[in-house]
């Protein structure tokens, strides 16, 4: 017999549906981010999403720390007994701006095939493109869950000022992570930090989170044509040069010289090595461009004056020195001409270059 | 239709059907879809062009009312009143350029001066009245607006046109040719507009045109559930429905609409969009390089297409189905036919028929009424070929819908002989029902990747790269 359909109810019965859905959603915020395609149906990815131009680069910027991980190469490698399993975090320069992925450092060092201890050295691209050491550290909390066996933290000044930390969507996105690296490892936050985008209840539901919802599956279907093409930026034929000519031009963010540890994010660096733990650390100042254009005996570069950036690696060698931390100063063993279009950006050369001369410390930290 | 075009239509359309039920039914659709042509029309960099346009259109299908109507219906005086009031609308819209940016919502742009309308309304009454009072209705005027549509037709979808097109049109409106592209000038709908005119106007020619006021054929022409992307309803047909006493939105109806909105809602916005993400274009053609993974995208594609436009036809069904309109299928699921034939009869069935009606039938009949007719076999492959090719050319007269018109003509060719040929073989050896369920899926894989790899001359641009692909997707590099 067909039952009347009585409309009234249909439509009560449907909202309550509704409405119990997005409730349930807003409550359970555990871990959707770890299910994914990659790593199952398509490899994982050889660095973090991220990209502004989905259609061509077959990739999406997202502020799931979970769903970014889960699409990772890193989330499907079992580690091995022969694997000496290395993680390096930093920012656009390690993710590989302009770099396919075999020629970004972590693509330089695996094609090296190192051999640290008797184990084969595999190194992991675990740079995000936005410069904190906030986000470096609230990307190393994750990485250390897949047991790396050194941990390379690529960085450079203007990660350091303390404005900064906290205004790259990615953190300013996370903040509940960050709050809890601020419990667990002392991570110094302001309470009242206006960067964080704090989500409301309803913010949490299905509705009002659609937009994490969309990039999230949208990820998982760009893993086909990250597959299918092993593209995952778009590369340009022609792009514009870093800068090499400047202004007269000595500021610095609002910092006055000399710079000192109080102006900059010590603390963050400080989290960082408490994070990793036991596991062995190497610091690095990252190259940069050391431009010979107009005014360049004020800037070194578009980032730094002159004053600022010497200060800064003062600062970092004793900092460094205290604290018996493993430091690398890196920043002029690259030539102007292995820079592309940013002044911490390399070429493939450049990338070789720098390579080299880090994979001796790889090799002396594996115990 | 974006996502809340197509919102805002089914409410305004479920609000209307509910509340006034037949009260100003027909004046709604006409008034609806005159706005609909204006709203949906997009932003064209030659100035003016997205406002003219719609206004093109509307001024066609008068014309062609006008010469496709009988004497009596077209002195109507009730045709002067719709007249009067659809060139109200569009004067109204025009008047919105005095509104604040914000609230211009109707159009792309800000419309243009209201003079220029107003010439170019003055400049269609006078012709009007000049072909009403001058001569008699003959068969050259049907001739005439035959040509003109397909001319038209013709200067849109043929690329070196459209550019000398909108060269025109940019000197005319002053502005520099320097950035002058094919893409400048986008008719929204005259693909639609165009099948529904030309089948009214041979239908005037072969004495089957019925009687309508000039509100009845502007809203047939223009209905705005399927203004932009089908189905082509047919002129009688839709009449039916429009005349039809209705008696409001039942719970039935309702349900029924609702439920065909929401699948098409879900084929076009869920799956569809997904799909495009990964399916192929000109961009990954040349980007994949594994077999399986061009197997992947070439798949995509298909499917892709396939809920694109077979979502659309859902919800422009279920839109006119809330406001008493039945209007007719168009796809009944294609991808599950054993072979090409029975493909084309249930894919995009309105156009397939339309073009069976007013191309296939007639020139079949034409080649048949040869005092030497030319052998079967030819005649079947003559008329597939060029009715194929003129339904690529629907989409574009490019070399690779050619090839794609090519492709599908001589599929069917092809499967016309072979089915000739071996169907008692195959009605001998399928005589039970697992061989003829073999037969069956096997017919339907081979169809499906048939259309599948058609679907590639569709999809890209360029004859050298779809070969590249095809070659791909048999382990060629």
């Amino acid at each position: 017999m067909k039952q009347e359909i009585k409309p009234l109810n249909v439509l009560i019965k449907g909202l309550l549906l509704f409405a119990l859905f997005n409730l349930v959603i807003a409550a359970w915020q555990t871990g959707v981010g770890q299910l994914s395609l990659y790593n199952i149906l398509y490899p994982g990815r050889e660095r973090l999403p991220f990209g502004e131009n989905p259609k061509q680069s077959y990739n999406l910027s997202l502020f799931d720390l979970d769903a970014m991980f889960a699409s990772h190469v890193i989330a499907g490698t079992p580690k091995t007994d022969d694997e000496f399993r290395v993680v390096i975090v930093g920012d656009s320069s390690v993710w590989g701006t302009l770099l396919k992925p075999e020629e970004t450092l972590a693509g330089q060092l695996n094609a090296d095939t190192l051999n640290a201890c008797g184990k084969t050295v595999r190194t992991y691209n675990l740079g995000y493109p936005t410069i904190s050491l906030t986000k470096d550290v609230m990307l190393l909390s994750y990485a250390v869950q897949y047991n790396p066996d050194l941990v390379i933290w690529m960085t450079t000044l203007d990660a350091f000022p303390l404005e900064k930390q906290t205004s790259t969507p990615l953190v300013a996105n996370n903040e509940e992570k960050v709050r809890e690296l601020a419990t667990s490892y002392g991570l110094r936050v302001e309470a009242d930090d206006s960067n964080f985008e704090v989500k409301s209840f309803w913010q949490k539901t299905f509705v009002g989170n659609r937009r994490a919802w969309a990039d999230f599956f949208r990820l998982q279907i760009y893993g086909v044509m990250w597959s299918a093409t092993g593209i995952d930026q778009v590369y340009p034929s022609e792009y514009e040069k870093a800068q090499t000519d400047f202004e007269t031009d000595e500021s610095y963010h609002d910092l006055t010289a000399p710079l000192t540890e109080d102006d900059l994010a010590i603390n963050a660096l400080e989290t960082g090595f408490r994070v990793v733990g036991e596991t062995p650390m190497l610091l690095v100042n990252e190259p940069m461009l050391i431009s010979s254009g107009a005014n360049s005996d004020i800037r070194y570069n578009f980032f730094y004056p002159r004053w600022a950036y010497d200060d800064y690696r003062e600062i970092m060698t004793s900092l460094s020195e205290r604290n018996d931390w493993t430091y690398v100063d890196f920043w002029d063993i690259v030539p102007a001409n292995e820079f592309t279009n940013s002044a911490i950006h390399l070429t493939p050369a450049g990338e070789n270059m720098l390579a080299e001369n880090l994979a001796p410390y790889i090799l002396e930290n594996c115990k | 239709m974006a996502l809340e075009n197509i919102l805002i239509l089914a409410a305004a359309s479920l609000l209307w059907a509910a509340t006034f039920r037949n009260h100003g039914r027909t004046w709604f659709m006409l008034i609806a879809s005159v706005v609909v042509i204006f709203w949906l029309q997009p932003a064209l960099p030659i100035r003016g062009a997205d406002f003219f346009t719609p206004i093109a259109t509307l001024v066609l299908i008068v014309l062609t009312w006008f010469i496709t109507a009988d004497d009596a219906t077209r002195k109507q005086r009730k045709n002067i009143i719709i007249l009067t009031i659809v060139t109200g609308v569009v004067l109204l819209l025009n008047l919105t350029r005095f509104l604040p940016t914000d609230f211009q919502l109707l159009t792309a742009s800000r419309p243009p001066q209201l003079e220029t309308t107003l010439i170019i309304f003055l400049i269609t009454g006078l012709t009007l009245l000049a072909f009403s009072r001058l001569t008699r209705f003959s068969a050259s005027f049907l001739t005439f607006g035959l040509v003109l549509t397909i001319g038209l037709f013709l200067l849109i979808k043929i690329p070196a046109l459209s550019l000398w097109l909108a060269s025109f049109l940019r000197t005319l409106s002053g502005q520099s040719l320097t950035n002058v592209s094919i893409n400048d000038f986008r008719w929204l709908g005259f693909s639609y507009v165009a099948f529904r005119l030309i089948h009214t106007i041979r239908d005037k020619q072969s004495g089957r045109f019925p009687s309508v006021d000039v509100g009845e054929f502007i809203t047939y022409v223009i209905f705005f559930p399927a203004f932009t992307a089908g189905p082509i309803d047919r002129l009688e047909r839709f009449i039916k429905d429009l005349r039809a006493p209705f008696s409001g939105l039942n719970l039935e109806t309702f349900y029924s609409a609702g439920q065909r909105l929401l699948l098409g809602l879900f084929k076009k916005f869920v799956i569809a969009d997904a799909l495009a993400l990964i399916a192929l274009n000109d961009s990954n053609a040349t980007q994949v390089t594994s077999t399986f993974w061009m197997w992947v995208i070439v798949y995509a594609y298909a499917f892709q297409i396939y809920f694109d436009f077979s979502g659309y036809t859902d919800i422009a069904l279920a839109i006119a189905q809330l406001l008493g309109i039945k209007l007719p299928e168009n796809f009944a699921s294609p991808y599950l036919k054993p072979n090409l034939t029975q493909f084309w009869n249930n894919w995009h069935m309105t156009l397939t028929q339309w073009f069976r009606a007013y191309f296939f039938n007639p020139v079949t009949r034409w080649l048949r009424s040869w005092q030497k007719p030319m052998s079967i076999p030819m005649m079947i492959l003559l008329t597939q070929v060029a009715t194929m090719l003129l339904i690529g050319f629907w989409h574009g007269v490019t070399w690779n819908f050619t090839l794609w018109g090519l492709w599908h003509g001589l599929g069917l060719f092809i499967h016309n002989r072979w089915n000739d040929a071996t169907k008692a073989k195959a009605a001998a050896w399928a005589i039970t029902p697992a061989r003829q369920a073999a037969l069956n899926i096997s017919g339907i894989l081979l169809t499906f990747h048939f259309v599948a790899i058609g679907w590639i001359f569709f999809a890209l641009s360029s004859p050298v790269t779809s070969w590249q692909v095809i070659l791909r997707l048999f382990g060629v590099n």
